[in-house]
This record gives structure tokens, C-alpha cells and sequence, in this order.
């Protein structure tokens, strides 16, 4: 696999992100706000850090990597279509009834899916278990996750954390899209889960706090969750929900919304702008 | 008298004895000593995870862990597994298909004591309803042996349905044979066929008995495999014996009588009578007392039988 320099990634970003509005565009529905907060987590992951196979999805020792705000099919299905488990050209079926490309993550239809995800708390949960059964293999396979922070609300969420100190799961790293928002509002007005860190810190792992939408403090904390002995690591990664599209930026309206033609054409005139700025640096 | 052993007893014994093969996981929420998961778990303690009292968490690690090429089993009381655990095995074990079997204990009245709040009573309509889900609940040991064995060659979602109670041994297990979604016809008769599930297919058997003695020709047939369902067999023995009583340790409302009214009336529409729980929860007492304040009793069924007798055509 090439080496991905910083531009590179940035730049694949904003791919990613060009892909999550003409996918919601496409099927009229879906979840653009999220999907765009996590695109850079999704793209170091997929790009530089998951020992993956595209050509052989199902590769036993390869990491796995776990959706759990599983609405964010979008950034998902963009970042493996880019990294060449399917075509492309296939994201814009997205949510079609003739498309394998299903509403949320579906590890039956989409190559390269490793759980199926949706229902909020229970990715965590199976990322657990791929990481018990790695420890149990004596593999050295390393399991990741996206949770989002209203999923936090999720009572199962906490159980699954309990059981990855308990289980002293250091091979298994998630980040937390703490974007703020959920589908009614802030999330400390719907019904607050911070502060998160503390929490986390309580519940026996490993937390680095970073800003979720830089690429280089996303792979410094990788890095630095390998290195941790012991206790499985939370990334807790602040970020902008609709993060690169203007009038996206930290709106809850647009949770669960898609774009009309014309704020489709103005989101992606934006990133192809922010794309063509990295061109001239 | 037969010798008397619970299904879940049975179920660890076959946990362990089948435990050699590696790929074997099973998993329990703080009630190993009841599921008799630990039975295995003293066998293979690496492959054994207590995940504590959290069984929505359970299933759908239970899941995770079987995308890695394991066989997941997942213990806990039939109340848990299937209705505190019932989302995350639905979209987390069923619609993935993913290779996980549950094992639930303490299925139905005859947990006895523990009360209304344990006694699940509702798991085989529930279950059965998802889709990629096998659902099975043996009637002795030696079946839930088979049962057990079967769900670790079946690749997909399994719910292995059993008991507290110390039931009587039915099978030989030297000439048992048992083939997933194919029923038993454990009595032969020609004027009325007797479909039981569980711990009801000794109580038909029972009840047949008393009706040889009145001159009445009961069939009974265990229905072991409650999804899929042995439409051949249910449909033959209203075509051969023209009346039907069900008889399961369940509500009457979507369980077996509810799977094999589903045949009958879309093949071959026959008389038909339920015997279960009557849409009501259970409550504290002695499991045999329960099972006579419920109707769970051969008196019950002969007189069903009687009934739908009556209605034959």
C-alpha cells in the first residue's frame, strides 16, 4: 500500500466527504452530519492504520473495524469503496432497493463490513467480542470502533465498556465522534452523557482527548492507544457535526436530512474549493 | 420409574462433552451454576466468559465474537436471553446470521418459586418470529444431547429452549435419532394426533396412555425443532388422524400451537386445540402444583382431545 502523506489524507477526506453528500443526495435520505464529522477519523483508519485486504475481505488476521453509530453508513461505505472493496460508482445506489448498499452497515451485503450496525450501543458490544476472541487466538489483529456521543445514552454502551477493562482488551481502540449534537439537539440539552472522559477514565480505559477532525492528532493517538498495556483506549474526539460543509457545520437539522440539488452542487463546489486550496499550498 | 434429568443439566453435560472442538465459546450472565454452563466452563475455563448481569451487552458480544470463526453459545434464564436480550438478537445475531446459540434456561412455569417476573413464558413466539433463527426445544436429556450437537453443525442463530426441572428420560440414546426441523412420532395412534414441545411431550405421552385405556387412538409426536417446523409431519397426521391438540409450556398465543395452526389451516384444515398458558403469567408455587393451576396436565389434553374429537367431521 502507498505511503499517504498529510496533504494525501486530507485530501482523500474531502473525497470521502464529496462522496457522503451525493450518496444522502442520491437516495434522498440519510445521515450527512455525522458521516462528515467522522470522514477523518474513517479516512486515517482505512488509509494508514487498519492492516486490511481488499481483495480478500474476510482475511482472518486483518483488523476489524466496527461502526457503531452505525447511521453513519455514508463515510463508511465512501472510505471502502475508495479503498477498493467495491466500485465507486456504486455509492450513488445507496439506499436503493436494487443496491447491496443498505440504509445502515450491513456486513452480509457490503464487502468489507465487518458488523452489522444500526441499533446504537450494540457495535461497541461485538467490537468487544472481536477483540475476546482476538486475545483468546493469541492474534495480534487490532479492533476499532466509531461510537457517536448521543449513542452514549445507550445503558449498553457502559456495559460493553465494563466488559473491555475487564477483559483488559488493549487491542481494541474507539473513538468517541463527540460532535455535540443528536437528532433533537445538543446532546447536554436532550439528555447529557458528559463529561465523557471522566467517565470513560472510570470505567478502566485509556483516554486521549483530541481534536477528531486533525488528521495528525488522530494518528498520534493511535499510535499512542498501541502502546497502552492493559486497558482498551477511548479517543475521544471532539468534533464539528457537517464538519467541511458550511451551512452543515454544527446544525442538528441536518442529523438526518438530505441535501436539496442546489446545496448539494454548493457542498461539493466547497470541498472541490477546499480540495483545490490543498493543491496550491 | 425414568430416570429424571433437567434439559439444562443435560445442556451443559453436552457443552462439555462437545467442548473439544475448539472453535466452542460459551459465554453466561452470572448464572453458570444454574444454566450449567460451568460445567464447561471447569473443562475449558479459557473459552468460558462470565459477561455479568448484562445480557444485551452478552448477545451481541456474542455475535462479535462468532464473525471470528467461533461457535458462540449464550447462556442465561429464557426471560433474559429472549426478551431483555431480544434486539441485540435480532439485529445482531439474526440479521447478520452469524453463528451464535442460545441457551435458555428456566423456560415456562416449572421454574416454580422464583415467580411470575422468571417464569418466561413467551420466548418460542418471540424467537420464532425472527427471521434466520432456529428454534428448538427438547423434551429429555438425551434430545437436548442431539440438540446440542446439531446446533453446533447448524451454521446460523440457534435458540435451544430449556428447563429447571428434572424431567423424565424418553429416548434411548443408542437408537436416538434426531435430524433438525424433522418432528418424532413417539406413539402411534389413528384417531386423534397429540403435537408436544418440551417437557409437555412426556405429559402426551401420559395422556395418550389414559385414552388407549377409554378406546381413543392417540398419535404423539414431538416437535422438537418448533422453526422450521415439520410441515410434512404435521400435515400427515391431520390427513391420518384428522384432529389435532398442541400441548407446549408456553402462552398459547404464537408458540407451537400457533406454528402448527399456521400449517393446518394453509394445507389441510383439521379440528385443533391448544393446550398452554392462557395469555395470563405465571406465579410462585411448586412447578407440579403450577402445572396443574395452568392446565398443563394429561387431564387437560385428554380432555382437548375429547373436544376435538367431537368436532371431526
Amino acid at each position: 500500500m502507498a505511503l499517504y502523506s498529510l496533504k494525501d489524507l486530507q485530501r482523500k477526506a474531502a473525497i470521502i466527504r464529496k462522496h457522503i453528500i451525493d450518496e444522502v443526495y442520491s437516495a434522498a435520505s440519510g445521515h450527512p452530519g455525522g458521516s462528515l464529522s467522522c470522514a477523518d477519523i474513517l479516512t486515517v483508519l482505512y488509509f494508514t492504520e487498519m492492516k486490511i485486504d481488499p481483495q480478500n475481505p474476510h482475511w482472518e488476521d486483518r483488523d476489524r473495524f466496527v461502526l457503531s453509530k452505525g447511521h453513519c453508513a455514508p463515510a463508511l461505505y465512501a472510505a471502502l469503496a475508495e479503498r477498493g472493496f467495491f466500485p465507486v460508482e456504486d455509492l450513488v445506489k445507496f439506499r436503493s432497493h436494487d443496491s447491496y448498499l443498505e440504509g445502515h452497515p450491513s456486513m452480509k451485503s457490503v464487502p468489507g463490513v465487518d458488523m452489522s450496525t444500526g441499533s446504537l450501543g450494540q457495535g461497541i458490544s461485538a467490537a468487544v467480542g472481536m477483540a475476546m476472541a482476538g486475545k483468546l487466538d493469541r492474534k495480534d489483529y487490532r479492533v476499532y470502533a466509531v461510537l457517536g456521543d448521543g449513542e452514549l445514552q445507550e445503558g449498553q454502551v457502559w456495559e460493553a465498556c465494563m466488559a473491555a477493562a475487564h477483559y483488559k482488551l488493549d487491542n481494541l481502540a474507539a473513538f468517541l465522534d463527540h460532535n455535540g449534537l443528536q437528532i433533537d439537539g445538543n446532546i447536554t440539552d436532550v439528555m447529557s452523557p458528559e463529561p465523557v472522559t471522566e467517565k470513560f477514565k472510570a470505567f478502566g480505559w485509556n483516554v486521549i482527548n483530541i481534536d477528531g477532525n486533525d488528521i495528525s492528532q488522530i494518528m498520534d493517538a493511535l499510535r499512542e492507544a498501541k502502546e497502552v498495556k492493559g486497558k482498551p483506549t477511548m479517543i475521544v474526539a471532539d468534533t464539528t457535526k457537517g464538519k467541511g460543509v458550511s451551512f452543515m457545520e454544527n446544525q442538528a437539522g441536518w442529523h438526518g436530512s438530505a441535501p436539496n440539488k442546489e446545496q448539494r452542487d454548493q457542498a461539493i463546489a466547497e470541498l472541490d474549493a477546499y480540495i483545490a486550496e490543498l493543491e496550491v499550498e | 420409574m425414568a430416570q429424571k434429568i433437567a434439559t439444562r443439566e443435560a445442556y451443559g453435560n453436552a457443552l462439555a462433552e462437545f467442548g473439544s472442538d475448539s472453535r466452542i465459546v460459551v459465554l453466561d450472565a452470572d448464572l453458570s451454576k444454574s444454566t450449567k454452563t460451568d460445567t464447561f466452563k471447569k473443562k475449558y475455563p479459557e473459552r468460558f466468559f462470565n459477561m455479568g448481569i448484562a445480557e444485551g451487552n452478552m448477545m451481541a458480544t456474542a455475535a462479535g465474537i462468532s464473525t471470528c470463526g467461533k461457535i458462540v453459545f449464550a447462556s442465561t434464564f429464557a426471560i433474559f436471553a429472549s426478551e431483555r436480550g431480544c434486539e441485540q438478537i435480532r439485529n445482531s445475531i439474526c440479521y447478520p446470521a452469524l453463528n451464535v446459540k442460545i441457551g435458555a434456561s428456566h423456560a415456562g412455569i416449572t421454574v416454580g418459586e422464583d415467580g411470575a417476573s422468571h417464569q418466561c413464558i413467551e420466548d418460542i413466539a418471540i424467537m420464532r418470529a425472527l427471521p434466520n433463527m432456529t428454534v428448538i426445544c427438547p423434551a429429555d436429556a438425551v434430545e437436548t444431547r442431539h440438540a446440542v450437537k446439531a446446533a453446533i453443525e447448524h451454521d446460523g442463530p440457534v435458540y435451544i429452549r430449556l428447563g429447571r426441572m428434572a424431567v423424565p428420560v424418553l429416548y434411548d440414546e443408542s437408537s436416538f435419532r434426531f435430524e433438525l426441523g424433522k418432528g418424532i412420532e413417539v406413539a402411534e395412534g389413528t384417531d386423534v394426533t397429540i403435537i408436544a414441545t418440551g417437557m409437555m411431550v412426556h405429559i402426551a405421552m401420559e395422556a395418550a396412555e389414559m385414552l388407549r385405556q377409554e378406546g381413543i387412538s392417540a398419535r404423539v409426536i414431538d416437535i422438537h425443532t418448533i422453526k422450521p417446523i415439520d410441515r410434512d409431519l404435521i400435515i400427515k397426521a391431520a390427513r391420518e388422524t384428522g384432529a389435532i391438540v398442541t400441548a407446549e409450556e408456553h402462552t398459547v398465543m404464537g408458540g407451537l400451537g400457533s406454528a402448527v395452526a399456521e400449517v393446518l389451516v394453509q394445507n389441510y384444515p383439521v379440528p385443533l386445540k391448544m393446550v398452554g398458558v392462557e395469555d395470563k403469567f405465571g406465579k410462585s408455587g411448586k412447578p407440579d402444583r403450577l402445572m396443574e393451576m395452568y392446565g398443563l396436565t394429561a387431564g387437560n389434553i385428554v380432555g382437548k382431545v375429547k373436544d376435538v374429537i367431537r368436532m371431526k367431521k
